[in-house]
């Protein structure tokens, strides 16, 4: 793996978002509108742990979205191109990387809207933040590799869903557990113990992502 | 006699598994309150998920196999494997259900254990859904083995760590692995219940095994009507 071209394939995505920018503008009003509904159906009143629990499924929802964009928007003739330029591994390198970033981004917004609508529960944001990046990093290595299958088939839309949602689970548990400790004010050291889990979820899905993605992408 | 060399591991399955109904029913079981003697589901109800986590990790092999050298006999056999692994993943749910509703007073209580057994089916389901949506042979073969990788490693993790992070469980054996850790097991269950885990193992790979085999024949089958009717229009 080289860190130039994983650079390089991270400024093209950048560059890409920047042209096309209705794509995460579309990702925005998603996340935009998802909440707002949330508060009208809720009508205005909401409990601690349904804040908690609207906030993630959210996010996952967003990020099913986003991140099956990736590979969906690359034709498959620009395809062969990298192919012949870059390795299997800094291709989902860069992928993994940029979504992780994209969801982090989308992370905070959706936690300004939340704040906007439905007030602020947090009482230690530093373990909720902390706790949000590992999850968003973890969303994007897990997802990142489900997007890559799920764009070669068909009906790309429901696979995506029905093949990330048992693969992210154990991990959307474990920060849904976190976040709540976060909100009641706990310290780090309790939470501690699963905040190292989700770490190693989000290694061993990361080295797995590695491992298989130059498998699929050999056509 | 022949037959007997190859296949003495089946008989072997049927021998333990028949003392493993007459022991399992028959035996003295430790009384203890509520579980009473819905206890004996234990030789049952732990079998099929040790067999299906079994089928499920030899899936996981045929994979890897099938990626490293594109044999399609390792993919239809960690197909067959994931068949067999739902099979006994279905019933394994049942059993437990029925055991929850003698000694819980429901059928479904919300529970890590219980929660981490549908998050296998779903996952294999998906896995279903996934070979379905592809038509090319070698793409769903390689797609497929993929995933099945990814799946299974994840799911394990899952069924390592969750429940020893959960600080409530109302499933038997809160350490982790239910049943095989020792000092769990009173001594005179353990004499049946070792015999019944190596019954339901080769239970299990011989299911896997049949299901293999019809899967083959029935590739054969569509592969020769294939043929013959690009005669007939040739």
């Amino acid at each position: 793996m080289s860190s130039n071209k994983v650079f390089a394939l991270l400024r093209k995505e950048f560059t890409l978002e920047w042209r096309q920018k209705f794509a995460i503008g579309g990702v925005l009003l998603y996340l935009v509108s998802a909440v707002f509904l949330a508060y009208l159906a809720f009508d205005g009143m909401i409990p601690l742990n349904t804040w908690n629990a609207l906030y993630w499924l959210i996010m996952l929802f967003a990020a099913m979205n986003a991140i099956l964009k990736s590979f969906i928007q690359e034709h498959d003739s620009r395809q062969m191109y990298y192919y012949s330029l870059v390795s299997a591994r800094d291709y989902i390198g860069a992928k993994i990387l940029y979504n992780a970033l994209l969801m982090i981004v989308l992370g905070l917004t959706g936690l300004v809207v939340f704040f906007a609508f439905m007030g602020n529960p947090l009482n230690s944001p530093w373990i909720f933040l902390a706790n949000m990046i590992f999850g968003m990093l973890g969303f994007a290595a897990v997802l990142t590799l489900v997007s890559a299958i799920a764009s070669r088939v068909r009906n790309s839309f429901t696979l995506m869903a029905v093949l990330g949602f048992p693969l992210v689970l154990p991990l959307l548990l474990l920060l849904i557990r976190v976040s709540a400790a976060s909100i009641k004010g706990a310290g780090f050291l309790s939470v501690a113990p699963d905040l190292l889990i989700i770490a190693l979820l989000v290694l061993i899905s990361l080295v797995l992502s590695m491992l298989l993605f130059p498998y699929i992408w050999r056509e | 006699m022949k037959d007997i060399k190859h296949n003495w591991w089946k008989l072997l399955g049927i021998i333990l598994l028949v003392y493993v109904i007459i022991g399992g029913l028959l035996f003295e079981v430790p009384e203890m309150p509520v579980i009473r003697q819905s206890i004996r589901n234990i030789y049952f109800h732990v079998g099929m998920w040790f067999g299906m986590l079994f089928i499920l990790f030899a899936g996981m092999v045929f994979s890897i196999r099938y990626l490293l050298n594109n044999r399609p006999d390792d993919d239809m056999k960690a197909l067959a494997a994931v068949k067999t692994g739902l099979f006994f993943g279905v019933i394994g749910l049942v059993t437990g259900m029925i055991w929850a509703r003698f000694t819980w007073g429901s059928f479904w209580v919300n529970d890590p254990k219980l929660n981490g057994a549908v998050l296998g089916i779903l996952t294999y389901l998906a896995y279903i859904l996934l070979r379905a949506s592809v038509d090319e042979q070698d793409k769903r073969a390689r797609l497929a083995a993929v995933y099945n990788v990814f799946a299974f490693v994840l799911y394990f993790v899952f069924i390592m760590i969750l429940p020893r992070t959960a600080t409530a469980s109302i499933h038997p054996g809160i350490d982790g692995n239910p049943a095989l850790a020792t000092g769990d097991l009173a001594p005179e269950m353990q004499k049946v219940f070792y015999p019944a885990m190596a019954a339901w193992f080769i239970i299990a790979w011989w299911l896997f095994t049949l299901n293999f085999r019809s899967d083959r024949l029935h590739r054969k089958i569509t592969d020769y009507a294939d043929i013959t009717k690009e005669n007939d229009n040739g």
